[in-house]
């Protein structure tokens, strides 16, 4: 009978599926990350290679991950926390899902303003939000601030992505540390009325519609306009860094987030998890990093890669990433209230 | 209400109490996370509702309804005309249509979004196409109301499609012919009896469609498109309140509740069931015209389901070259099926013994067995939220202090084990294969069982040589939905996974959180060309018949 051979063949792909557990080895750390397999993977093995020590993974959406660690309580077998923005690193604190570590390494090779001042959190890598702007279209002279994205000149040339992305969130929230809560909304709503178009998906669907014409500016990652760029030499997009000049708000220098990562409370091998910390914030961690992915190191001492140092130097806006955290959900009323998708 | 079909599957009493107890069970297990959400509600977000109502929530309201209306239309639509056109009517390629018109189901809805979007998109080939005749301000915005109805609905209308399909299969052409010899045409025919009757397994499938419309979160993150479930997961991934969020998604539960309730109610008396055996079907005989008309309409259907989807797919992994391709691309494939195969089959074992309990239930207690379909309506990810903290909660307060107890070493069981998973997968499809079993048991005259009892055949014996038999259509194409439901889950798999046990949409998920929907190509056509196999496979099954 057809069904029952279908049947069994079934019933012997799974029982081939469940056999494959693999045995414990130790030492192993395990680690919940909020950062794609394809960009921690190849470091995680290079850590294993130089060690021995065995790293397992779960990937998801920090959401769900953080649900999952205090759901789990102490018994949660994770023993770090990697997120890809600060303001789920600050809930996971909120939460009191991360243990503080104390180590001079850390403290050296992180700037003060890119972890945790109780060390329960350290940034693994930098990037950079910023305007990117089509070639033939924008003058770079046109262009200065976040700000001055909300005036009548780009109307109808602006395209942003949807308001429910974090980076955008972490964004607007230090626009408001720098400028107030109300100018922030007015400027939020001037971009809103600018728009050419309703807000995209993806930051990649930004550059993509500035390269087609759709709009003439946009705000992304400077990351994704690398890997753009490194795909199609002649995309036509082009970027420039933000609030460069100028005294004060205007002159605070570009956005800056991090990826970062944190040992959890539940963790048994602590001294372990800081090992694996102060590999990463090391010299030759931050540089297979910032190839990975084309983001900064934390590590002033790390050079960025040649393809974006091609873009210059920049000033990072230095109110420390923290802030980001803490004013998201206001931010996301404001972006509510001003319309901002 | 329903005649008393009292005659139970097992006739010893034991037989009647450990079908009930079973069935108790498995609703008390879909229960218990549904349970969780409802929960949310000891600790009010006013703060939040307030902020959602202020800003948001009518838009998000009037998004959601037009979105239902739409997809419910037009599934139904596409559905039954297809469903009639390929059992009733004869035209070219009539055979192939009858199994290929099924294939969009592997398509994952999030999948789709993506290829419209990349195609027909500004950025997309064919309005650079159009910029290079018209100028280069020309182009359209192609996302809103159609596009997102559009897509939803060439993905979900198999549901229908097999439902109805199945329905107008089994009605025996006696019933037609009756009414034609009463003096209907074709067309009276078909909505006076055939439609009618093929009214449970319709409602069926578009309730399906419509819960996994209502349920999405990755088709409309993709438009951009606000519906309500976006207020749930702004509530959790944007203000972090979980509680909220829950407290969002327990009214949509209670929404589709209310009107699978109503739909069951306003049946009321009426019952479905048909001759034994359905003859083979004389079918319509169409003018030429008519004939190709019909052909031209499949045709559509499916290019634009299946076949468009498909090609964008194969330029784009053709593109992006062949890295991917390795062994641990063999593990995500292996991963995918071996789960979604124990999945579905024990979803349809569990169904099963749920249809049963229906069937032999007065209407109330029946309303209680259809409370296990409720794992379908909500949001994967808030169910999935729901299942993990109540199999952490039986980890921490079960396990765990007996293992202390018995002194080995202890660590949690249930979470991140496979076990887990797969309790995740059934009770979030148990209504998917419900659909088919209840319509298929509908159908079986309770007078057969009956006589086969009074010749004395014993419960087992009725149940494998009279039902399982006759639900063997049923039991198919529970089978394939839920197989290839379980291939496209993302959020429960993200979330309740084993180490190391990555599937092909987790693949997906993690490719295209960061914008490669290029590289989420490869992944995605894989995940289409081993879900449908089963579909082959069953219908292969289904015409050897």
């Amino acid at each position: 009978m057809k069904l029952r051979s279908l049947m069994c063949l079934f019933v012997l792909l799974s029982v081939v599926g469940c056999g494959r557990n693999e045995a414990p080895q130790s030492p192993e750390l395990v680690v919940y990350s909020s950062r794609i397999e394809q960009l921690i993977k190849p470091i995680f093995d290079q850590f294993t290679e130089e060690t021995g020590v065995r790293i397992r993974y779960v990937t998801d959406s920090a959401g769900p991950l953080l649900a999952r660690l205090n759901a789990e309580g102490a018994n949660s077998p994770a023993d770090l926390l990697i997120t890809v923005d600060v303001g789920n690193l600050w809930q996971a604190t909120e939460m009191n899902l991360l243990a503080p570590i104390d180590s001079a390494v850390l403290a050296e090779n992180v700037p003060a303003s890119l972890r945790d001042d109780q060390g329960r959190w350290f940034g693994m890598s930098v990037r950079a939000r910023t305007i990117v702007y089509a070639r033939d279209r924008v003058k770079p002279e046109e262009l200065s601030t976040y700000e001055a994205l909300a005036d009548e000149k780009w109307s109808g040339r602006l395209c942003l992505r949807t308001s429910k992305k974090v980076y955008n969130q972490s964004l607007v929230a230090t626009m408001m540390s720098a400028n107030g809560e109300a100018e922030t909304e007015s400027i939020v709503a001037g971009w809103v009325k600018n728009l050419a178009v309703a807000p995209f998906s993806s930051d990649d669907k930004v550059i993509e519609a500035i390269a087609a014409g759709q709009c003439d500016v946009g705000l992304v990652n400077s990351y994704y306009l690398a890997r753009q760029q490194a795909a199609n030499p002649d995309l036509g997009v082009e970027l420039f860094w933000a609030n460069q000049q100028g005294e004060g708000a205007q002159g605070r220098g570009v956005h800056v987030n991090i990826c970062g990562v944190g040992v959890t409370q539940a963790s048994d091998k602590k001294a372990l998890a800081q090992q694996l910390l102060e590999w990463l914030s090391g010299p030759e961690a931050q540089l297979a990093i910032a190839n990975l992915n084309q983001e900064f190191p934390v590590n002033p001492a790390s050079e960025p890669t040649p393809l974006i140092k091609e873009w210059g130097a920049f000033k990072a806006d230095n109110v420390p990433v923290v802030e980001a955290g803490r004013l998201q959900a206001d931010a996301i009323r404001l972006m509510d209230r001003a319309g901002y998708r | 209400m329903s005649s008393p079909v009292a005659l139970p599957v097992v006739g010893r009493a034991y037989g009647r109490i450990v079908l009930r107890v079973l069935g108790l069970v498995l609703v008390a297990a879909v229960l218990a996370p549904v349970l969780v959400v409802l929960l949310s509600w000891w600790s009010p977000e006013g703060d939040i509702w307030q902020h959602l109502l202020a800003t948001q929530l009518p838009g998000l309201l009037r998004n959601t309804v037009v979105l239902l209306i739409g997809v419910g239309v037009l599934v139904s639509l596409l559905g039954v005309s297809l469903a009639w056109c390929t059992v009733m009517c004869e035209f070219p390629g009539r055979k192939q249509f009858d199994w290929l018109l099924m294939l969009p189901l592997a398509v994952p809805a999030y999948v789709m979004a993506f290829v419209v979007l990349g195609v027909f998109d500004f950025g997309g080939p064919l309005q650079a196409l159009g910029r290079s005749v018209f100028g280069p301000r020309w182009g359209v915005d192609v996302r809103g109301d159609l596009s997102v109805i559009v897509i939803f609905a060439l993905v979900l209308y198999p549901y229908v499609y097999m439902l109805a399909r199945s329905a107008f299969l089994s009605q025996s052409s006696e019933t037609l012919e009756v009414a034609r010899v009463l003096g209907c045409n074709a067309r009276q025919a078909f909505f006076r009896v055939a439609l009618p009757m093929a009214r449970p397994a319709i409602v069926a499938g578009v309730s399906l469609a419509l819960m996994e419309t209502l349920a999405d979160f990755g088709t409309v993150a993709v438009f951009n498109y606000d519906t309500f479930t976006t207020a749930i997961y702004k509530s959790w991934f944007g203000f972090f309140n979980l509680q909220a969020a829950t407290q969002l998604a327990s009214l949509l539960l209670l929404f589709v509740a209310l009107t699978l309730f109503a739909e069951r109610r306003s049946r009321g008396a009426r019952r479905y069931t048909q001759g034994a055996r359905p003859q083979h079907h004389r079918r319509y005989v169409l003018s030429p015209t008519g004939r190709w008309l019909i052909f031209a309409y499949c045709g559509a259907v499916l290019s634009l389901a299946f076949f468009l989807p498909m090609l964008q797919l194969l330029l784009w992994v053709l593109a992006s070259g062949g890295e991917q391709f390795n062994a641990r691309f063999a593990d995500l494939i292996g991963h995918s099926v071996s789960l979604a195969a124990m999945a579905a089959l024990l979803t349809v074992v569990l169904a099963l013994v749920l249809a049963f309990n229906r069937r032999f239930s007065s209407a109330r207690r029946r309303d209680v067995f259809s409370l296990a379909q409720l794992g379908y309506a909500l949001p994967g990810s808030v169910l999935a939220v729901g299942i993990m903290v109540s199999f952490t909660w039986l980890d921490n307060r079960l396990f765990l202090p007996l293992q202390q107890w018995l002194g080995i070493d202890p660590r949690p069981v249930l979470l991140g084990s496979v076990l887990t998973l797969l309790a995740a997968y059934w009770i979030r499809f148990l209504a998917v294969a419900s659909g088919p079993l209840d319509s298929t048991l509908e159908r079986i005259r309770p007078s057969l069982p009956e006589a086969a009892r009074t010749l004395g055949a014993d419960g087992w014996r009725v149940l494998r040589e009279i039902y399982l038999p006759l639900l063997r259509p049923g039991l198919l194409t529970a089978f394939v939905l839920v197989f290839v439901d379980v291939m496209k889950e993302m959020p429960a798999t993200l979330l309740l996974r084993p180490f190391g046990w990555d599937t092909l949409s987790v693949r997906i998920f993690e490719l295209t959180a960061e914008g490669q929907w290029q590289l989420a190509a490869l992944p995605a056509l894989s995940l289409v060309l081993v879900g449908f196999l089963p579909v082959l496979l069953s219908i292969r099954a289904s015409v050897r018949r």
